[in-house]
C-alpha cells in the first residue's frame, strides 16, 4: 500500500451474505494489508468468535472465548443479512465483555439515516454505505490501532476472570506474548496459515477445553457486567 | 512497438471507454479494477463470475416468484431485487443496478405487469452485459497474446 515500512497486520472478521460482496470486502481489506476471515451470517460470526448458538442451547453464550479472537481488531459486518442482522450481531458483541472493544462497522447499501445513527449509538465505530471504497478502509485503521493496544492491556485483566482453570490458561501466555511482541507487526500464532485453516484448529482446541470446562465457563462466562436481561437464565453451555 | 499490439490496445481503450458512455459500466467497475494487481490478475474476472451467477440465481427466484397463480408474494420478489441491486452496484453494473431500482419501486406498489415486464429486462440487461464483458476480456487476452500488456483506461 506505499505505507510506512511498519504496516500493521490486522485481522478483521468480515460478515456479509452475499458472496460478491464478501469477495470484495475481502479483496479490499487485503490490499489494505490486513489478514482477513470472512463469514456468511452473524451466527457463524459470533461461532468464529467463539460465542456459541450451541445444540444444548437455544441462545448464544459468552464462553470463554477463542483464542483467536483475542486477535480480531476489527469486526466489519454487513448490515441487511437474513436471521441475524447486522445490527443484531453489534448488539451481541457489545454484551460481551470479551467482545465488546472489538471495534465494528457496519455496511449497508441504504442510507437510511435512523438506521445509522441507532448503530452508532449502539456502539458501532462507522457505518460505510455500499459500495465500500478502500479509502473508506483507510478511515479504519486508527480505530484498530487504538484498539491493538488497548486490547493488550485489557487482556491482562480480563485474563483472570474468564481463567479455564489451566486449560487456557496454558494458550494464553502463547497469545499475549505474540501481541507484546509485535506492536506493530501483528502476527497470529500460526502465522503462515491461512485463516480458515487457523479457525479449524482453533474450533478444535476450543471444542476441547469446552468439554473439559463446560460448567465453570459457563457459570464465569455469566457476569455481572452484562446489562440486559436477555442472556439471563443459561443454564447450559454449547 | 509492434502495430499490432497499439492497435488492439487502442480497441480495447475505445471500447472501455464505449462501456462507460453508454452506462454498461460506472465508477465502481474502476474501482474493482484498481484492486487487482499482479499477484491478483483474475480478480475482477472472479467478482463478475461470481455476479452473474448470482444474476442466473436471483433472476430464476423472481421468475419463479412471479409466476404463481393466484397471490404473488411481492415481498419476495422485492428481497432478491434488493440482493441483485447490491451485488450490481458492487460490481458497477449501472445499468442492471438502475433496473433494480425501478424494479424495487413496482414491487413496493404490487405493480403485477410492470414487475414481469422489469424482470425480463433485467434478464436481457444482464444477459448484454456479461456478454460486452466477455468482449472485453477476450481483447485483454488477445493483447497479452500479441505480446502486449493490457492499457489501464483512464474514464475521466
Amino acid at each position: 500500500m506505499g505505507m510506512a515500512a511498519a504496516e500493521c497486520q490486522f485481522h478483521v472478521l468480515a460478515v456479509d451474505d452475499s458472496l460478491v460482496d464478501r469477495k470484495l470486502i475481502e479483496r479490499l481489506l487485503q490490499k489494505s494489508s490486513c489478514q482477513v476471515t470472512t463469514v456468511d451470517s452473524g451466527y457463524k460470526a459470533l461461532e468464529f468468535l467463539g460465542l456459541r448458538q450451541g445444540t444444548e442451547s437455544n441462545d448464544p453464550t459468552a464462553l470463554s472465548p477463542s483464542p483467536q479472537v483475542r486477535k480480531m481488531n476489527l469486526i466489519i459486518t454487513d448490515y441487511c443479512m437474513p436471521g441475524m442482522t447486522g445490527y443484531d450481531l453489534l448488539k451481541k458483541l457489545k454484551e460481551s465483555p470479551a467482545f465488546k472493544n472489538i471495534p465494528v462497522v457496519i455496511m449497508s447499501s441504504e442510507n437510511v439515516p435512523a438506521r445509522i445513527s441507532r448503530c452508532l449509538e449502539e456502539g458501532a465505530e462507522e457505518f460505510f454505505l455500499k459500495p465500500v471504497r478502500l479509502a473508506d478502509l483507510n478511515k479504519l485503521k486508527p480505530h484498530m490501532m487504538k484498539t491493538k493496544l488497548k486490547n493488550q492491556k485489557l487482556e491482562e485483566i480480563i485474563t483472570p476472570s474468564n481463567d479455564e482453570n489451566g486449560t487456557v490458561a496454558a494458550v494464553e501466555p502463547e497469545i499475549k506474548d505474540s501481541v507484546e511482541m509485535e506492536i506493530i507487526k501483528m502476527l497470529p500464532i500460526q502465522s503462515e496459515t491461512e485463516p480458515k485453516r487457523v479457525l479449524l484448529q482453533v474450533v478444535q482446541q476450543e471444542e476441547q477445553m469446552l468439554s473439559n470446562n463446560k460448567r465453570k465457563s459457563m457459570e464465569e462466562g455469566l457476569s455481572t457486567d452484562r446489562p440486559r436481561p436477555r442472556l439471563e437464565g443459561i443454564a447450559t453451555a454449547v | 512497438m509492434d502495430a499490432h499490439v497499439a492497435q488492439l490496445q487502442m480497441q480495447y481503450r475505445n471500447y472501455i471507454l464505449s462501456l462507460y458512455q453508454q452506462g454498461f459500466l460506472d465508477d465502481q467497475f474502476t474501482e474493482l479494477k484498481s484492486l487487482q494487481d499482479d499477484g491478483t490478475p483474475d480478480f475482477v474476472a472472479e467478482v463478475l463470475s461470481l455476479f452473474f451467477d448470482d444474476c442466473v440465481k436471483l433472476v430464476g427466484n423472481m421468475a419463479r416468484a412471479l409466476d404463481q397463480t393466484g397471490t404473488v408474494d411481492f415481498s419476495q420478489v422485492g428481497a432478491n431485487v434488493h440482493q441483485l441491486k447490491g451485488s450490481s452496484s458492487s460490481v458497477g453494473a449501472k445499468r442492471v443496478k438502475g433496473l433494480c431500482i425501478n424494479f424495487k419501486e413496482l414491487c413496493e406498489a404490487k405493480n403485477y405487469e410492470g414487475c414481469v415486464r422489469c424482470l425480463q429486462q433485467v434478464d436481457i440487461e444482464y444477459k448484454t452485459l456479461k456478454a460486452k464483458l466477455q468482449d472485453m476480456f477476450n481483447l485483454e487476452k488477445q493483447i497479452v497474446q500479441a505480446g502486449g500488456i493490457v492499457p489501464q483506461v483512464d474514464i475521466n
